[in-house]
């Protein structure tokens, strides 16, 4: 699939899914349809000329014209500010995508799948489980989702409802667990890692992603445990 | 024409003449790879240049530190948009390695340890325009940013600059990279915005 050139973008719903992280969703006349795990470029213009560029995961995968994007907000952002806070429905920019080949998951593919998402990491990981769910997939798959408390999650129910049906799911909480939680709270450890996630004997193909520290520990935590690093696709974000 | 952004503007930055279109400033030091950091003993590491002729000129770490460093400060650019300005590294430069390869051909691709790869024309590798780096602020390379040594080639978009270098092979065509491969842009220059096919 090949990259055009920016496509306008109409703000067809926001609903939020944290405290400070929201869904939106766009009509993108012309979308090409993107695979789970892809992301794209966003632009706003403002009313003197002035653009800011930035790059979302996409929450959705598969044909049409509608793409689902969840922004979380970065304290001190340009762009994630607005998308959270501002943005209202028919509100109007630009994205040019899809993009990305190499962090995606296809759905022909039947190998066990481990996901490993910190935050709003989730995001292409969610396409990818959305998109193994949608497919009836035989491809055996598993979430460990971190995040600070149970309130921070995005996509919440809907995680807990593919665990009901399709996917294998560990939360693991770094600030503050639901009440009678028998993990510990903080941040992963490679022992914990390995106990969530497929053995190295099941040759699972890895997606990791987050913030760097945290990928950087997971991808970490992986290949201690016998990974082979080729088999461990990450996708960090900043800082 | 780009459609207005209702609201949009309102927390803009100032202008900065040494940003690339479509970057922003940042203070910190995003990582990003494709996959674990690879972790590399400096007792297991050498640098090679593997010409057509299959001739290889090959460091190892003592001999690699021990050839002419030069300090470099530079604007550095990725294709996620941000950019650090003002950088400061040590490295050997291209020109120095290149003094003893004799080639015709008029590509490069590096190869990293971890097996990732991105392609190169030699002019964009000679005349102080790209080193092995090996310094970063003083200290040696963090593993996360590349250490032992990584390509610096900052006047590209910085997934030329390959974390984790082992060793550059010279090819006759401009064959693409890991990224050039997988959407990116076969030469990746930030003030010309090349980021995808």
């Amino acid at each position: 699939m090949r990259t055009t050139g920016w496509l306008p973008a109409r703000i067809a719903a926001v609903r939020p899914t944290t405290s400070h992280a929201r869904v939106l969703t766009l009509d993108v006349p012309g979308w090409p349809g993107n695979d789970p795990g892809q992301h794209l470029d966003v632009r706003l213009t403002a009313e003197d000329g002035y653009q800011a560029e930035r790059s979302y995961s996409i929450a959705s995968s598969g044909p049409g014209e509608r793409v689902e994007l969840a922004v979380d907000t970065v304290p001190d952002g340009e762009v994630s500010p607005y998308l959270v806070e501002v943005a209202e429905v028919d509100d109007m920019l630009e994205v040019k995508g899809p993009l990305g080949a190499y962090f995606v998951w296809h759905e022909s593919d039947t190998d066990p799948v481990q996901l490993i998402a910190g935050g709003s990491g989730i995001v292409p990981l969610l396409a990818m489980a959305r998109a193994h769910d949608r497919a009836g997939s035989a491809a055996p798959f598993r979430l460990l989702y971190s995040v600070r408390t149970p309130d921070d999650a995005l996509y919440r129910d809907e995680i807990l409802d593919l665990a009901g049906r399709s996917v294998d799911l560990t939360w693991a909480y770094t600030r503050a667990a639901p009440e009678g939680w028998p993990e510990p709270v903080g941040r992963l450890t490679p022992d914990r890692v390995a106990a969530a996630t497929w053995p190295p004997a099941r040759h699972p193909l890895t997606f990791i992603c987050g913030p760097t520290r945290f990928v950087e520990a997971a991808a970490d935590a992986m290949v201690a445990a016998g990974h082979d690093p080729a088999r461990v696709r990450t996708e960090r974000f900043g800082g | 024409m780009a459609s207005f952004t209702r609201g949009f503007g309102s927390r803009r930055r100032e202008a900065e003449p040494d940003l690339p279109p479509g970057q922003y400033l940042t203070t910190d030091f995003p990582v990003l790879s494709a996959g674990p950091t690879p972790r590399i003993p400096l007792s297991e590491w050498s640098f090679s240049i593997r010409t057509e002729t299959g001739e290889t000129a090959r460091w190892s770490w003592d001999e690699f530190t021990a050839l002419p460093s030069e300090e470099v400060s530079t604007d550095i650019h990725c294709v996620t948009r941000w950019s650090k300005l003002g950088t400061s590294w040590r490295g050997v430069a291209l020109d120095t390695l290149f003094d003893d390869v004799e080639t015709s051909f008029d590509y490069v691709m590096a190869h990293s340890y971890g097996g990732y790869t991105t392609n190169v024309p030699l002019d964009d590798l000679l005349g102080g325009r790209a080193w092995i780096a090996y310094e970063f602020d003083g200290e040696p390379l963090d593993p996360e940013h590349g250490g032992p040594a990584r390509l610096l080639v900052p006047h590209l978009y910085f997934w030329k600059s390959a974390k984790w270098v082992r060793g550059l092979v010279m090819q006759q065509h401009d064959d693409p990279g890991f990224w050039e491969q997988n959407g990116y842009h076969l030469r990746g220059d930030p003030w010309l915005e090349e980021r995808y096919w």
